[in-house]
């Protein structure tokens, strides 16, 4: 699965579970947050990304 | 005959503004100003066309600002009323493309004022758009400007005037899918021959019919217990360990690294870094977990959330890189990955 900030991107090239990033220098994080407020959403992308691939598609999903 | 208005569109980096540290540089119009590119176009338009405004923005900024840069930049547009506008051309900056595209695209169908831009075939904006507008076939790299703007400065001026389009082997735009029925001087059975003929002879020819260039593969099964899974990671964003052991490149990379992360519970400023050179890096030199997230996936791993994190990564830098090598190189890790008993791989791009 490909976690990615510029999903029209990730579509083109063929990626079939996608996960939306923060920013294209920081996709899973973001240093205005302090460390643990970061960390946290960078928890949040990996589980929908874990949730991603334990979920069935039958073609290129977003998952939101 | 008059002179044609042109509005021309560029990135910070062709306005000499800076690089990727200012790729967050908001959209500005400036009104007269012929700027970077525009002065090549220029010399091309000679008495048919002069650009009246250049607007400028940052390829980052675009990307993530897409409502807001696109409204502004629309109203100028408007505003200037140019006969046509020009985006780039941006060559194999990938997020440069999908701007000039998605702005190219919005001016013709919002304002319907003709535009057309130019990249190399492989830009992703190139696949994005090629249906919607006219996209000039470009090389890789800006040291093709001199041929880029020879095919866009007459197609602008073509397009300007209403003139009828050529085909794109003519034009040198890429093929949009418009097909035109026409007669060939020679009969279809004398051109394969001749075709077949040539390569025979190992001499290069010219199919007729072009096959498609899909590159999709069917969706994976879910991973069924995550619980049990082994998990790797895999990033385009160029994270490496300090000092880039391999020396991968930083742009257009001829290899990728595999590193082994047992026993790393968190990638830091000390011991990580990134080796990309197509986005600011301030930021995942700080904290490499912001581009690979091991932090996170060692905690999913003790409580269970994962089976394990598998212990090597997979990494190269996707900037500028060719799809063929990406290719080459995805076909080898991925053989790798599999006999290492890997059940499901996060990909992170910058």
């Amino acid at each position: 699965m490909h976690v990615c900030t510029v999903t029209p991107i990730s579509m083109t090239v063929g990626a079939n579970r996608i996960v939306p990033a923060i920013a294209i220098p920081h996709p899973l994080g973001n240093p205005a947050l302090d460390k643990d407020e970061e960390k946290k959403l960078r928890r949040d992308i990996v589980e929908k990304a874990l949730e991603a691939l334990a979920t069935e598609v039958d073609g290129q999903t977003i998952f939101d | 005959m008059a002179k044609l208005k042109v509005v021309h569109y560029i990135n910070q980096f062709f306005a000499q503004i800076g690089g990727e540290e200012k790729a967050d540089y908001p959209a500005e119009i400036r009104v007269g100003e012929v700027v970077g590119p525009g002065m090549a176009l220029t010399q091309q338009f000679k008495d048919d066309a002069e650009i009246i405004a250049t607007i400028v923005c940052g390829d980052s900024y675009f990307n993530e600002n897409l409502e807001k840069a696109k409204a502004d930049i629309l109203a100028w547009v408007k505003e200037q009323a140019p006969d046509v506008f020009v985006a780039g051309p941006a060559f194999n900056a990938g997020r440069y493309g999908v701007a000039c595209g998605t702005i190219a695209d919005a001016v013709q169908e919002e304002l319907g004022i003709p535009a057309v831009t130019g990249m190399y075939v492989e830009n992703p904006g190139a696949d994005m758009f090629k249906t919607k507008v006219y996209i000039v076939s470009t090389k890789n790299s800006a040291a093709g400007m001199r041929d880029a703007v020879k095919k866009l400065a007459p197609l602008a001026v073509k397009v300007g005037r209403g003139e009828k389009i050529g085909a794109s082997s003519e034009e040198g735009y890429m093929p949009n899918g418009v097909r035109v029925n026409f007669f060939e001087k020679e009969r279809g059975s004398l051109r394969a021959v001749k075709m077949l003929i040539k390569k025979l002879n190992d001499k290069p020819f010219e199919t007729e019919f072009p096959m498609p260039d899909f590159d999709r593969v069917d969706p994976n099964p879910a991973v069924k217990d995550l619980a049990h899974a082994k998990i790797a990671l895999v990033t385009s964003g160029g994270i490496v360990p300090k000092g880039n052991p391999d020396h991968i490149e930083s742009s257009s990379a001829s290899h990728y690294g595999e590193y082994d992360i047992a026993g790393v519970m968190d990638l830091t400023e000390e011991t990580y870094e990134t080796a990309h050179g197509g986005y600011d890096p301030v930021y995942a030199n700080e904290d490499s977990d912001r581009v690979l997230p091991v932090d996170v996936l060692r905690d999913l791993e003790k409580e269970g959330k994962i089976g394990e994190l598998h212990h090597l990564f997979y990494t190269t830098t996707g900037n500028g890189t060719a799809v063929a090598s990406s290719k080459a190189f995805a076909e080898e890790f991925s053989k790798k990955l599999k006999d290492d008993g890997v059940d499901a791989v996060i990909l992170t791009s910058t």
